[in-house]
């Protein structure tokens, strides 16, 4: 069982999002990084499956080299080949960027035979284009379906189980397949201080790739209008249980 | 020539979804000076064309093939983007959902178009043929993206709950199109479903009592729990709590989780960080419980309790059931 999964750097803010002045990017001078949370869960679900079935799992990035640090953390939690697919400056559009990781794809199969799954995120944090994995798969002409809660596999078929408002729905896709995971399939497992040791000695295979730029262009970033709440304080402590009860009545939720 | 819309319905039942879109679409379509087409994929929609004409289309195309039963998103995509190669639509309106984005991706790769998603406004000086701009968002809404899609033919989806439905009944024709699918795109389709047991979920209660990282642990959620009961509420929390493995994901508020609207939310030792915020920020009331008076959810709830939730929590279930005479 080969799996592929594509992570994606992200900024990590707090309290709130800042921009830079010019509005292109997120101010990150304060900021760590991390992979979005759907792509954590992909290479944890990606490891579970090969704990289960035998194989191994890569996990790919498009980003600056500094998004070295996610595929590390991919490899300290069982990720056991890495590759960089390098780029400078902004981000690529989702266009772009789906068609160099399908091409880098391609290169890696071409060298070391098909994956059986390929894993996506449901939607990356940050742009949330909810679009690169479908593209990458149509132009690898595989099978995909986004937001698993689940994922099986057996005799060379994917069961993939997720949520609708009616409950759940439940797929079966012939593998080679793709698939984009949502947050809660798995609790990702922190890696131990031997993955982390691991981690430093996956060599990150480089693979360039040139990409035409697509057709949605981002002209600027902004802040939502931020809500301005003139908190009243009930009081401090249990002593303001009365006050709050006080409150559940006056809104209709004390009955 | 027309602003064409998609109508997600499951197994002939519309969505609510579809009416924004329907809306917004009619909007644009009027903006442009063009008409508001729909497609229904699946003979079992044929039934929504009367609805879908109260909201002023003047054509549905019906795409049939015998194995649209189901949902099946890489043979609807597939249905779609058939349907836009013969209408030709200026732009082409998704539900801002799972299925519409999924839909709309699938559409955008066949046609090779770039798709823009999640829209919550679009440029009032669109013309129809200069390129659209549009404000998307990002970071499930806690940024928004001024942005420019430059293509033939401009796909989008609207961002669920950004366009109030309002009727526009007009006369509308039938266009039935018999679309050709080959068996790459069979194997997506719905295989079976398990039905949700009937009860009260996150995202419908009223009342959600939620705990963040204050809680401290998973036995700690009792009197939350209690709390909620009480209320006829449900127990929410951050993410801090399910990395934490204190409770299971469905019970997450925010950007990865459940997006909340209750009459009130209770965010017990929970910071507000920015992900969090935009899945309460819907919430009618929010009162917030932390120990530190700078919190960001205490800066921006409308009422606070500042000391410990251990203490004030059963504080407060303990004055409900006083009140009650319990
Ligand atoms: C891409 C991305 C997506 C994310 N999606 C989500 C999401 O969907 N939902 C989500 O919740 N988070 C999400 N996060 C994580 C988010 O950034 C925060 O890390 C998380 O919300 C913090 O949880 P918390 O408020 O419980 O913990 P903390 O930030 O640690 O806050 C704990 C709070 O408890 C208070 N406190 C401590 N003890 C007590 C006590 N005894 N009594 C009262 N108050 C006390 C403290 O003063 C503090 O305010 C996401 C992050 C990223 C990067
Ligand atoms: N730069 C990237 N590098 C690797 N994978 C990516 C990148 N951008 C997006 N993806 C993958 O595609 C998924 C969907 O991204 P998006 O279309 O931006 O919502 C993400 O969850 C990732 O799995």
């Amino acid at each position: 069982m080969n799996i592929l999964v594509c992570v994606k750097r992200v900024p990590a803010p707090g309290a709130r999002i800042n921009i830079t002045e010019d509005g292109q990017q997120v101010d990150t001078a304060f900021l760590g990084f991390t992979v979005s949370p759907h792509e954590e869960c992909a290479v944890e679900a990606a490891v579970q499956l090969v704990e289960k079935h035998g194989g191994e799992v890569t996990v790919l990035t498009l980003g600056d080299v500094l998004a070295e640090e996610q595929l590390r953390t991919a490899a300290s939690v069982g990720a056991v080949k890495a590759v960089l697919v390098p780029i400078e400056g902004m981000d690529w559009d989702a266009q772009r960027t789906a068609s160099a990781i399908s091409s880098a794809i391609t290169a890696l199969e071409t060298a070391n035979g098909t994956f059986d799954l390929i894993l996506f995120g449901n939607e990356s944090a940050d742009s949330c284009g909810y679009q690169v994995g479908v593209r990458a798969a149509v132009k690898l002409g595989r099978p995909m379906v986004n937001g698993a809660k689940g994922i099986e596999l057996a005799d060379g078929v994917a069961t993939i189980r997720r949520e609708s408002d009616a409950g759940q729905e439940i797929y079966k896709l012939p593998l080679p397949a793709c698939i984009g995971v949502r947050e809660g399939i798995n609790l990702p497992r922190y890696p131990t201080m031997k993955g982390r040791l691991a981690s430093k000695k996956v060599e990150i295979q480089r693979t360039e790739i040139s990409a035409e730029s697509g057709g949605l262009q981002m002209i600027q970033l902004q802040r939502p209008p931020e809500r301005v709440s003139n908190t009243q304080i009930l009081g401090t402590g249990p002593e303001a249980a009365s006050a709050v009860v006080d409150l559940l009545v006056e809104l209709g939720v004390f009955k | 020539m027309s602003v064409l819309v998609v109508v997600e319905h499951d197994r002939g039942t519309m969505t609510p979804a579809s009416l924004g879109a329907l809306t917004a679409g009619r909007n644009l379509a009027k903006q442009i000076n063009t008409t508001l087409e729909a497609v229904t994929v699946g003979a079992n929609a044929d039934a929504l064309s009367d609805a879908i004409s109260a909201y002023g289309a003047t054509t549905v195309h019906q795409a049939h093939h015998a194995a649209l039963v189901d949902f099946g998103p890489e043979a609807w995509g597939e249905s779609v983007a058939q349907v836009v190669r013969k209408s030709s639509p200026q732009v082409v309106i998704g539900c801002g959902t799972e299925r519409g984005h999924e839909v709309i991706a699938q559409v955008a790769a066949r046609l090779d178009l770039p798709a823009s998603m999640n829209c919550i406004e679009f440029d009032a000086s669109f013309d129809g043929v200069q390129p659209l701009r549009m404000t998307r968002a990002r970071w499930g809404g806690s940024l928004l993206e001024n942005a420019q899609l430059d293509a033939s033919i401009k796909l989008v989806t609207l961002a669920n709950h950004t366009v109030e439905p309002v009727e526009a009944p007009t006369p509308t024709n039938i266009a039935v199109i018999n679309v050709e699918l080959d068996a790459s795109v069979m194997h997506s389709f719905v295989r079976d479903r398990v039905e949700r047991v009937a009860g009260v979920t996150l995202a419908t209660a009223p009342v959600v009592v939620s705990g963040g990282r204050g809680v401290g642990s998973a036995e700690a959620f009792g009197p939350l729990e209690e709390l909620a009961g009480l209320l006829g509420g449900i127990v929410g929390c951050s993410r801090a709590v399910t990395n934490n493995g204190w409770r299971n994901h469905t019970d997450q508020v925010g950007q990865t989780g459940t997006r909340i609207a209750p009459d009130i939310y209770i965010a017990c030792g929970i910071s507000g960080a920015i992900q969090h915020w935009v899945g309460a920020m819907a919430s009618k009331n929010i009162l917030a419980i932390n120990t530190d008076r700078e919190a960001n959810i205490v800066t921006k709830a409308g009422y606070a309790v500042i000391g410990d939730l251990h203490k004030v929590v059963p504080a407060i279930s303990e004055e409900i059931r006083r009140r009650r005479g319990l």
